[in-house]
């Protein structure tokens, strides 16, 4: 008992979501996308997010990190408030995203896709990148980068298109690229939205691996997925969402079983 | 067979030349392709105009004028390259900048004194007044970007723009035309425009001569250059003329080196990131708006100097240098090169001065001076003469309007870019941003099969 409660005092956040979204509400217009919206995900999990079309998946997404700013509602990350915060401050936090239509950056190469993703690096100071005797340490550190960048991409098995043009990439690849910038950037927890999808059925194998290894390692999933047996195999715990509310919450078996949800994906109005 | 041989040797031979080409380093290919472009294009017309007689004085007067001009051309590019070939930022207000950054320098050391005529000025020293142009025009940069950040790429070029020509109009206005400020008169003189120092004597002058002043005769390096000028039989004045085009030559390569540096770090890769994606760049945690701010800002300053040294030249500016046609001039040059290459930059820079700009009036200098053609005064009397059976007065007339028509071959040469070459010259190089030179990092895993590879070159620096 004293044991358990001193490991609480060490880590406090041990054991509590990291995070957790209350009453979230957005608006475009009359339109009311997210409406009170609110789940927490556990640590060391893959929680999925499902619902169907138009159910705010995508908007509840946006608003936790930042792309939009809620009309009301809360969102803390690691017992902090991110609700107003900019993207790049959420995701320097550790909250990091991935999106629906793959945003590689185009017309640069694999490797400068996965230099790009490191956090604070020196040379990101134009000051230090410019000054000769500064940018010797720029090149040090760029080095050391570039180690971990041919690792992350062997693990992904995409190194062989290091110098590739991202924008030539298949959309496969393109999820893979995005999904290992991602980690990159150290995060705590990864968004990532529909990955699955346009991902052939091998390479789809190979994106849940590696989401399973990263979940051991303690990193903490959130997706949106379209494909049910997605979810269903490899979620601890689903959020259904339809018309901007979650509809209903809980193991995949439960869900499944849920005449609501059911309810929703086959009947009534999409 | 000998002749298939043969031809397979060429091929071989040329394929190696190019690989050597690619196998050197970054910035001794870059180099490399900036030096082919201008000797190429002095071979060019130094052959042409030698050819058909115009002389070697001719030559050389027209030589620098390109050069000038280029050089000036390539500082303004480059720093718009930055903005709109790296960050993505459509700056169409370049000549506002250019204009802010002469203007303040021409007000800082202009004559306090200018008698009834002129305009004062603080007469300041020339090297403060570079430095407050400067300054001035980052400054500006930044009231223009601050509000700019919050909204999309369409309408920051019509802020530029509109910004641009608020500056061209301010200067232009009678309100301005002279006030003052802290009990000193000032003013931009309107449309009458200012006269300062001429900055093409004056730095040749420090250059050459004890404390600038040609009075006290040449210091140790003019000294040196005048003997070694007289001794081939180069005229003073032609030296003190090349040397402000020298000048200009080592502004450009500092410039070109600072943006090259810039380009290839970290930093330069969140510029390019911001090109493609903000919204992905500030997902993987970048600050994009102080980036924008920054990059937005160096690069303006940059058009500062560029509108000093280019404009500024002849001691004298006025409102009509800096009309929007310029910004368009320099956005056709960054296009022919390519943008988003600094080496690109500088190249469609000399292509375009040289070929575009000063070619069709050097052509036209070239067949007056071999050919006597009629020279009818409308295109109506050619048509009339051609069709009489006599084209020698439409020709004419054509050779006569060829520093206009350069005009319509800018228009052509714009749209036959964006259809069979949209990136420009060589805005397909793969530059990396990266300190390092990415395009010869090979995976460890990769290296240990074969070392061969690996083995040379790596780092630009």
């Amino acid at each position: 008992m004293s044991e358990t409660e001193a490991t609480g005092v060490e880590n406090p956040e041990e054991g509590a979501a990291p995070l957790e979204v209350s009453n979230l509400r957005k608006t475009f217009g009359g339109v009311v996308a997210v409406d009170d919206t609110s789940f927490s995900v556990e640590r060391g999990s893959i929680t999925g997010l499902i619902g169907p079309n138009g159910a705010g998946k995508s908007t509840t997404f946006n608003c936790i990190t930042g792309v939009h700013t809620p009309d009301s509602g809360r969102v803390v990350f690691e017992g902090e408030a991110i609700t107003n915060l900019n993207p790049n401050q959420i995701a320097g936090k550790g909250l990091v995203r991935t999106f629906q239509i793959a945003r590689e950056l185009s017309e640069m190469t694999v490797l400068e896709n996965m230099l790009l993703a490191f956090e604070n690096q020196q040379g990101e100071d134009l000051w230090r990148s410019v000054t000769p005797g500064l940018r010797k340490r720029v090149i040090e550190e760029e080095r050391a980068f570039l180690e971990r960048v041919w690792e992350t991409l062997e693990l992904f098995e995409i190194d062989h298109l290091a110098h590739e043009q991202a924008g030539n990439l298949s959309g496969g690849q393109r999820k893979l690229l995005e999904l290992s910038r991602a980690l990159l950037t150290d995060p705590e927890m990864l968004l990532l939205d529909e990955p699955m999808a346009g991902v052939n059925p091998s390479l789809e194998k190979k994106l849940l691996e590696r989401i399973h290894e990263l979940k051991a390692q303690g990193y903490t999933f959130l997706l949106v997925e379209h494909d049910m047996d997605v979810i269903m195999e490899n979620c601890e715990h689903v959020i259904v969402m339809h018309q901007g509310r979650v509809l209903s919450e809980g193991p995949p078996a439960a869900i499944q079983a849920d005449e609501q949800v059911i309810e929703a994906y086959l009947g009534g109005e999409v | 067979m000998t002749d298939d041989e043969q031809s397979n040797d060429g091929s071989e031979r040329q394929a190696s030349l190019r690989e050597r080409f690619e196998a050197l380093p970054r910035w001794q290919s870059d180099l490399l392709l900036i030096g082919a472009t201008l000797l190429g294009l002095y071979a060019l017309m130094g052959v042409l105009g030698l050819v058909t007689g115009l002389g070697v004085s001719g030559v050389t007067r027209t030589l620098r004028a390109v050069t000038f001009l280029a050089t000036a051309y390539a500082l303004v590019v480059l720093a718009l390259n930055l903005h709109w070939g790296y960050t993505g930022l459509f700056n169409i207000g370049v000549a506002g900048f250019m204009a802010v950054g002469a203007y303040t320098m021409a007000i800082a050391t202009a004559d306090p004194d200018p008698g009834p005529a002129g305009v004062p000025g603080l007469g300041l020293p020339v090297p403060v007044g570079i430095a407050l142009g400067m300054i001035a025009a980052g400054l500006v940069g930044l009231v223009v970007v601050l509000p700019a950040l919050r909204i999309r790429a369409d309408y920051f070029a019509i802020v530029t723009l509109a910004f641009a020509e608020v500056i061209r109009l301010l200067i232009t206005s009678g309100a301005l035309r002279e006030f003052e400020i802290a009990g000193r008169e000032l003013g931009t003189g309107g449309g009458a425009g200012i006269n300062f120092a001429r900055l093409d004597t004056v730095i040749p002058n420090w250059v050459l001569y004890r404390g600038g002043d040609i009075e006290q005769g040449t210091n140790v390096l003019g000294y040196q250059i005048l003997t070694l000028t007289n001794a081939i039989g180069i005229e003073r004045t032609m030296v003190e003329n090349w040397l402000y085009t020298f000048t200009m030559i080592l502004l450009v390569a500092a410039v070109f080196w600072l943006l090259v540096r810039t380009g290839n770090s970290p930093f330069g890769r969140m510029l390019k990131a911001i090109r493609e994606d903000e919204l992905a760049t500030k997902s993987l945690g970048k600050n994009t708006p102080m980036v924008k701010i920054k990059v937005f800002v160096l690069g303006c300053a940059i058009m500062g100097l560029a509108g000093i040294f280019w404009q500024g030249r002849n001691g004298y500016v006025d409102p009509n240098a800096f009309l929007p046609i310029v910004t368009f001039y320099i956005f056709i040059a960054l296009i022919i090169g390519g943008s988003g290459s600094n080496t690109g930059s500088v190249v469609g820079a000399l292509v375009f001065v040289g070929v575009l700009f000063e070619g069709p009036p050097y052509a036209q200098r070239i067949v007056r001076q071999n050919v006597d053609l009629p020279r009818p005064s409308t295109v109506y009397d050619g048509v009339v003469a051609l069709g009489g059976g006599d084209p020698m007065p439409l020709i004419g007339y054509t050779v006569g309007e060829l520093p206009n028509l350069r005009f319509i071959l800018f228009g052509a040469i714009l749209i036959a870019l964006m259809i069979y070459r949209p990136d420009g010259m060589l805005g397909h190089r793969n530059e990396p941003a990266s300190p390092i030179d990415l395009r010869r990092e090979r995976s460890p895993r990769e290296g240990l099969a074969d070392t061969a590879s690996t083995d040379g070159g790596e780092v630009d620096e």
